[in-house]
């Protein structure tokens, strides 16, 4: 199986390199763009058993390791093939 | 006599564990040794130093990787035993991602590397760490790091004030945006503290500073007083 995991920045919580982005992008002509928030993408690969086992152990993956809740949330999409 | 215990941690990508380790020579004299990131036994040692460093490369997060290492198992076995951890900058990253200490470590505000001397307000005179400090007192230590932007939730930071867990705080100049300028933070019972700045390197006038000299003898004052207070009980 293979999952996507998507680890965002908290709402509550200061972004400085999104907002630096944000910044660049301004000088660049894109004044349209009122705000921007940077995280992290994953592409993990998983044998399980079914979906749900799957789902179990990525949500046990993020909250352990690949997200830091104190100040990101996460999610993630699964493809069985 | 016996002698205190010092252990210098030290992790793939730890570089400031050589000046703790002099630190503790120069400051205290007492024994120090390194101990590799895979040992599984800090029974012999009374105080446990977390250097500041790029543990694993900083990958996904600052001390995220560090944070699963052997050793671990037993900073959070002495740090439940009341034995004194000390976290500095990587090593403050560590005890949080670890939980060993709330919050987080994020980006500056700035984005830049802020590698530079600060003045410190010793907010919490009766830890461990900073029992040598007068409550209120300004030190002069440097800061190096990239991603020392405190933060915790309003919740928690209302409980760290009620708690007395606030330990330094930046005086003037907040150099990368941490929540109410918070430098430092211990550990409910006061026997674990983190700070990003590094007294380590502030510990001779040779260096500019010999403020952070304070710390290492405030620990062995700790530890003396525990220790005199079993011979005698």
């Amino acid at each position: 199986m293979k999952a996507k995991v998507y680890v965002t920045i908290k709402e509550n919580v200061l972004d400085p390199q999104g907002n630096a982005v944000q910044g660049a992008l301004h000088t660049l002509g894109f004044g349209e763009v009122s705000k921007v928030r940077i995280g992290k993408f994953m592409e993990i690969e998983l044998e399980a058993a079914d979906r749900a086992q799957a789902e179990e152990r990525l949500r046990s993956m993020c909250e352990k390791l690949l997200a830091n809740t104190v100040v990101e949330d996460y999610r993630f999409e699964l493809e069985v093939s | 006599m016996t002698r205190m215990k010092f252990a210098v941690l030290v992790f793939p990508g730890s570089n400031c564990d050589l000046d703790m380790f002099h630190a503790v020579q120069d400051t205290v004299g007492e024994q120090v040794d390194y101990v590799w990131h895979t040992a599984d036994d800090l029974s012999a040692y009374d105080a446990i130093l977390v250097p500041g460093g790029f543990s694993y490369g900083d990958y996904l997060r600052c001390g995220s990787i560090a944070r699963f290492a052997p050793v671990m198992a037993e900073v959070h076995r002495a740090a439940e035993a009341g034995k004194f951890v000390l976290g500095v900058c990587n090593g403050f990253q560590i005890l949080t991602e670890a939980g060993l200490l709330p919050g987080a470590l994020i980006r500056n505000n700035s984005l830049k590397f802020r590698c530079h001397p600060v003045d410190l307000i010793v907010e919490n005179a009766r830890t461990a760490f900073t029992n040598a400090y007068a409550q209120g007192e300004t030190i002069r230590v440097p800061i190096a790091h990239g991603e020392g932007n405190y933060y915790v939730d309003d919740e928690t930071l209302s409980r760290l004030k009620k708690n007395n867990q606030i330990v330094f705080r930046y005086a003037g100049d907040n150099p990368n945006g941490s929540v109410d300028n918070i430098a430092g933070v211990c550990s409910e019972r006061g026997n674990v503290v983190g700070m990003m700045p590094h007294p380590e390197r502030a510990v001779s006038e040779l260096l500019g500073s010999k403020d952070g000299a304070r710390m290492f003898t405030s620990v062995l004052n700790a530890w003396r007083e525990r220790h005199g207070a079993a011979i005698g009980g």
